[in-house]
């Protein structure tokens, strides 16, 4: 098992025939995915891949039965794309593109809520989600890590890619890139509901960054609800106040959103937190051997 | 991007939002003129994109052309929190009867914008909201709804504004929205928004927040960029598309995802603490997720330009793009900088992990780059730069 998504999920990918859909959906496929079509209103009734192409993610869930989207289309298109993957009703829609505009986002999670949250949206700006030895909807590298029972929640790509290998003797059972931007569709908290309530999952990682209060959320929700250990790591401690870091969300302005808050906050709430990625998988690995 | 208060103000007036007449200074020469061109009393006002600016003595009121002369050569090239003074706006000044505070903004926890709204404007806005937050309201405002004329009373009515305010401040308030929206802006503010003498309600200062998202789809905003007080490398790195941020340490660091990037730069720094001189990282330099050979030469360009670089610290994890062809596009950066007499003269320290890391460091091992060090860890290679950067200082 593992959360939102399994070996059973049907994957469209919206952008199939883009540069980068193209070369991601091939990735998709080689990893084991069942990556089932594609949409592209202007090559509607062609085949891309191998892989039949639609002309709306209406058309495509239909034919193939589809129950996730991964968005590829460039920024100016996301919002329609997102906003017709929501009128489908499909249920987990993985946004990628990176640089989507926030008035957009925020647009096209205003209409997810509108429409009652039928479709879980991850990102903008995300590595996606894989649920490795079953499925992997995105642009996580397939081969890092085998199946196993940790869990994995961040805002950064390279730094899940980081901690899936440090701990790949471990194995993960889900592993989600939220993104980095200042809207986004799933959460920190979103992420660590699924995975308390996973019961292939006995552990979470869960890696946050400087900017917003994220982190100091997931803190009060974990002291509520989440009784599996949680280790953490926050980057961002040396960043200099007022400059953007990449990620349009990390951005430190005033006192709110540093590192060492969110470093204490998450301590507080008895979540180990690790100086460095190393040293968090030493503590995650501390957990795992304790069980 | 920020906007300076006077560049947020002309786009005020573009959607028809009442301000101040103004014009800006540069010298003190000119500050005079624009005094007398508008006559009367004016205001002096420092640009900076910072707060604080009344407090710090940035803005000051003179009686005449002569009296504006002296307030400007006061505040021209004054330091407001590490921000130099390099023009004043010269306003009319206005007959003020009452002030007040306005906002639009993106709430990220709530995931929507939030109008904020209170009769109790003016600098201390920060310290009303913290003693007496019932006094500022926080109203949510879908973008599937937007903000009309009937909506912007509604939220002026909210914050506690007068009777006699209420119309002025709705007609603002929708514009706000409209200019909000249209220029993509992630914060519009006006502190204080002001009620005149004579009854109208307009924008005394204005704050704006672009977001640099949009600008596929707002090619007028690249005109607004402050190319004078942009850093020469960060101009540099940006016209070459890199996501570099200037810092003022001696480690130069390149590394692919801006997180595992961020993470670089904290391990540095501690890594740092051990040596003589506390050597901290130059730079945020992300070559992004697929770290391919053209960027990684790109980007150890810009770093070797930087004299305050001591040692570079390459780090990178194999996802997408794998080791092999980021030790590749490490060799053929070299290569390149030889070729055009630039040669990487500072010592590289690498570290790669990931897809075919091992094939990676072979390739690197091989290539027998001068001064480049391969660090299997990295914990071990910001220790090593770190030291690198302490022996070059």
């Amino acid at each position: 098992m593992a959360i939102w998504l399994t070996e059973n999920s049907k994957i469209i990918v919206q952008g199939m025939t883009g540069g980068e859909g193209t070369k991601h959906t091939r990735r998709m496929l080689a990893s084991g995915a069942r990556v089932v079509g594609g949409v592209n209103a202007r090559k509607a009734g062609t085949t891309h891949e191998g892989l039949p192409v639609f002309g709306t993610v209406v058309e495509a869930v239909k034919e193939t039965g589809a129950d996730v989207s991964v968005v590829f289309v460039p920024p100016a298109f996301t919002k329609d794309a997102v906003k017709e993957a929501i009128d489908a009703e499909i249920p987990l829609c993985v946004v990628i593109t990176e640089g989507v505009p926030i008035h957009d986002t925020t647009e096209f999670w205003a209409y997810a809520v509108a429409k009652g949250n039928k479709t879980r949206i991850i990102g903008p700006n995300c590595p996606g989600i894989a649920s490795p030895g079953a499925s992997n909807a995105g642009i996580i590298p397939a081969d890092i890590t085998t199946a196993g029972r940790i869990g994995l929640v961040s805002k950064s790509g390279t730094l899940t890619y980081q901690l899936m290998y440090e701990l790949r003797d471990f194995g993960f059972s889900t592993a989600v890139g939220i993104g980095g931007d200042p809207v986004i569709g799933t959460t920190h908290i979103d992420a660590l509901q699924a995975f308390q309530d996973d019961p292939a999952t006995d552990a979470i990682v869960m890696i946050g960054e400087i900017g917003g209060d994220a982190e100091e959320r997931a803190a009060a929700y974990i002291e509520q609800h989440v009784t599996k250990p949680v280790v953490a790591y926050v980057a961002g401690f040396t960043a200099p106040e007022g400059k953007t870091m990449g990620h349009a969300g990390a951005i430190v302005s005033g006192s709110a959103g540093t590192a060492q808050a969110k470093k204490e906050a998450l301590e507080k709430v008895g979540v180990r937190v690790g100086k460095t990625p190393s040293e968090t998988a030493r503590l995650m690995r501390e957990v795992m051997q304790a069980r | 991007m920020d906007l300076f208060e006077h560049q947020a103000k002309e786009l005020f007036a573009e959607y028809g939002i009442p301000v101040p007449r103004g014009i800006v200074a540069h010298t003190v020469e000119e500050a005079r003129a624009a005094a007398e061109q508008l006559t009367g009393r004016v205001v002096v006002k420092a640009q900076v994109k910072t707060g604080g600016r009344g407090k710090a003595g940035g803005v000051k009121v003179a009686d005449d052309a002569a009296d504006a002369e002296q307030k400007a050569t006061q505040i021209l090239g004054m330091d407001i929190k590490g921000h130099t003074v390099h023009k004043v706006l010269i306003e009319e000044a206005s007959a003020i009867a009452e002030e007040y505070y306005f906002s639009f903004l993106l709430d990220r926890a709530n995931r929507t914008f939030l109008a904020i709204c209170s009769a109790a404007g003016g600098m201390d806005i920060e310290e009303v909201a913290h003693s007496a937050p019932e006094k500022v309201a926080k109203i949510p405002v879908s973008p599937l709804d937007g903000v009309d004329r009937a909506r912007a009373r509604e939220i002026a009515e909210a914050g506690g504004l007068p009777a006699a305010a209420l119309d002025g401040a709705a007609e603002l308030i929708e514009k706000l929205w409209a200019a909000f929206v249209d220029e993509d802006a992630s914060l519009v503010e006006v502190n204080p928004m002001i009620l005149s003498a004579d009854g109208q309600v307009k924008a005394l200062d204005g704050k704006v927040t672009l977001d640099d998202n949009a600008t596929f789809r707002q090619s007028d905003h690249a005109a607004l960029e402050d190319k004078a007080a942009e850093d020469p490398l960060e101009a540099a790195a940006k016209a070459k598309d890199l996501n570099y941020v200037k810092l003022d340490g001696s480690v130069g660091i390149i590394g692919n995802g801006a997180g595992l990037v961020m993470s670089t730069l904290d391990v540095v720094a501690y890594a740092g603490e051990a040596f003589p001189g506390q050597p901290k990282p130059a730079n945020f330099l992300d070559i992004g997720g697929g770290a391919s050979a053209e960027v990684m030469a790109a980007g150890l360009e810009i770093i070797i330009s930087d004299p305050s670089v001591k040692s570079i610290f390459v780090n990178v994890f194999g996802g997408i793009t794998a080791c092999d062809a980021v030790a590749n596009g490490i060799v053929s950066a070299f290569q390149l900088l030889e070729s055009r007499g630039e040669a990487v003269s500072r010592p590289l320290v690498v570290r790669l992990d990931g897809n075919n890391a091992e094939l990676g460091r072979q390739i690197l091992a091989d290539a027998r780059l001068s001064g480049v060090e391969l660090v299997d860890t990295m914990d071990d290679a910001a220790k090593r730069a770190a030291e690198l950067a302490a022996v070059g200082a």
